[in-house]
């Protein structure tokens, strides 16, 4: 995307803020979340809470995925930071120079070369492979929320695996519309024991969760919860037997690389409504546009 | 009241079958709950058969409502020990079950009617789901089927069926009550506690509420304690009644017999208190 982005350049080094420590938090608060991260990770789908830092943004921007990319970001990584899959909207250009300005380590907006992505709405497109962790921004880690705002009722439902309420959910769904009708942040069983909310990313990209070989860490920061599913772990959308989960499909492909296997975006380009598909995920989009021999020579 | 005079008594009742080597389906031996220094319930006793409905009367405040809820496990006695019939044949204490015990219990062979059916009852959610969620709970995941059963129980408890996606926030007083009894039935449970199930309601709806409830609990072979202020209540649908003053039992016995033949002062201006239109 833009040229401050694509950062191999050395002088980027001395584009770091000396007065705060690396990756702005202070060691005792990054192990203070690793802490919560391992507990995390030992407990697949289950909330640990953590001490959440004021971060210099506001709640609602990111401060959950921060503080979890803080913790486990070292100078050898190689951040990506997307926003509703794009690397060039203005959470993700932020976040991503919050960690340029503070780490210094080198950024990408390639999936594949990225050692570290944090991402708001969206798995990437491209496959991710084992070494690599996603650290998803989480607003509301409690799926039952909506339907029982008491904390220490979940939590008991939680402990005794008591899931009857997450399909009252889906049952309101279709007796109102006839099918299920959420379609982000749809609610997943992990590990075959935690029922645990995937973050507001399109349900088309709930199947990506299931046995990926990516580390996937989740950070609320508001609500001060960090949970976790390891690699390879079950991840599976709930459903019922006769009204099945589903993904969502368009009956168009991408105005610009062509693609009918991707998440689009619906985009109206002019007033009279014109309106195009474009995929949502736009590094996905670059490559397919730049073709495999242009992808060869930027690496 | 000795148990073989209570045991023939029963057995001569319609819809009950209270047999001497039967166990009880439920038995609370000497409850003692106190709050603070002052004393909630003292030494409550009783046993109840399957079957059976037993109606717990007395005036606010005489520990009515904290017997049931000891006896239903959402509060722990000081002293006593309240056991349930199991599905292996035996009798368990209810409170020594763990927490996950406890819930499963009360959300598949009990049942728990409140007073305030806001409380029992989901109001943002349609009527459907609330019948629905022990179902589902119980790991029924086809909606056809849960909508059927949904259908089906609206129906028996007098609620048109067309109303199903409705939220019981869009519902009269009487309609949310037999819908949270719906919602508590739906599983089969042996036992329900009901906690003045008809007060907050008008005269013909109460009769309406009464009547498809004595239906139910004989249908289903439902045992049934009903806490009650109202004698009229405990007239037409207990088989039994314990009258409860100041924490006590002070007597006990079948429905008509206390009504009739009041034997302890405080039951005598119980009787004598009601208003005769």
């Amino acid at each position: 995307m833009s040229s401050a982005t694509d950062s191999d350049s050395p002088q980027q080094a001395s584009g770091i803020a000396p007065e705060v420590n690396f990756a702005y938090l202070d060691e005792r608060t990054k192990r203070m979340i690793r802490r919560a991260i391992l507990k995390a990770v030992a407990i697949p789908g289950y909330q640990v809470p953590f001490g959440s830092r004021e971060m210099p943004l506001p709640y609602g921007w990111g401060t959950g995925g921060i503080q979890v990319t803080a913790a486990v970001i070292g100078p050898a990584d190689r951040l990506k930071v997307i926003d509703q899959g794009s690397d060039d909207t203005v959470n993700a250009v932020n976040i991503r120079r919050f960690f340029e300005r503070t780490t210094g380590v080198r950024t990408t907006t390639d999936t594949r070369e990225a050692t570290l992505i944090q991402t708001r709405h969206r798995i990437p497109e491209k496959p991710l492979s084992e070494g690599q962790i996603l650290i998803y921004q989480v607003p509301v880690p409690e799926p039952m929320q909506r339907l029982e705002p008491r904390e220490s009722e979940t939590r008991t439902l939680h402990g005794l695996a008591e899931y009857g309420l997450m399909h009252v959910k889906l049952y309101e769904d279709i007796a109102r519309y006839g099918h299920i009708a959420t379609t982000y942040d749809y609610p997943v069983l992990v590990n075959d024991r935690y029922i645990m909310s995937p973050s507001p990313i399109p349900k088309f990209d709930n199947p990506k969760m299931d046995r990926n070989p990516a580390l996937q860490l989740f950070g609320a920061g508001r609500e001060k919860r960090i949970y976790a599913v390891p690699p390879y772990t079950r991840v599976a959308s709930l459903g019922f037997e006769d009204h099945p989960f589903e993904i969502q499909r368009w009956s168009a492909v991408c105005a610009l690389c062509g693609a009918n296997d991707s998440f689009l975006d619906e985009m109206i380009t002019d007033d009279a409504g014109t309106r195009l598909h474009v995929c949502s995920d736009s590094d996905y989009c670059k490559t397919r546009r730049d073709g495999p021999e242009q992808q060869e020579h930027a690496q | 009241m000795t148990q073989v005079t209570l045991g023939a008594a029963l057995s001569a009742l319609p819809g009950t079958a209270a047999l001497d080597d039967e166990p009880p389906l439920l038995r609370a031996d000497r409850i003692t709950r106190r709050f603070g220094d002052r004393v909630a319930v003292l030494e409550a006793s009783f046993e109840l058969w399957p079957g059976e409905v037993l109606a717990i009367v007395g005036e606010s405040g005489s520990g009515k409502t904290t017997l049931l809820n000891t006896i239903a496990a959402r509060g722990e006695p000081e002293e006593g020990v309240v056991e349930f019939l199991c599905q292996d044949g035996r009798l368990h204490n209810v409170h020594s079950m763990s927490q996950a015990q406890q819930r499963l219990l009360a959300r598949t062979e009990w049942g728990f009617v409140h007073q305030n059916p806001v409380d029992g009852l989901r109001m943002d959610v349609s009527a459907g789901a609330n019948v629905c969620e022990r179902l589902m709970g119980q790991g029924v995941l086809h909606y056809g089927q849960l909508r059927a059963r949904a259908q089906q129980w609206l129906e028996r408890v007098e609620i048109d069926p067309a109303r199903i996606d409705d939220p019981p926030r869009t519902f009269s007083g009487g309609m949310r009550q037999r819908l949270q009894i719906a919602r508590n039935l739906v599983t089969q449970p042996r036992l329900v506690f009901m906690d003045e199930p008809t007060s907050g309601l008008d005269v013909s709806v109460q009769a309406r509420l009464l009547d498809l409830l004595r239906q139910l609990t004989r249908q289903l072979r439902l045992a049934v304690v009903i806490v009650t202020h109202d004698l009229a209540v405990a007239r037409l649908l207990a088989h039994r009644m314990l009258v409860m003053h100041q924490g006590q039992v002070v007597e006990s016995g079948l429905t008509d017999r206390v009504l009739d033949d009041p034997q302890h002062p405080y039951t005598q201006l119980l009787v004598s208190s009601v208003l005769q239109p």
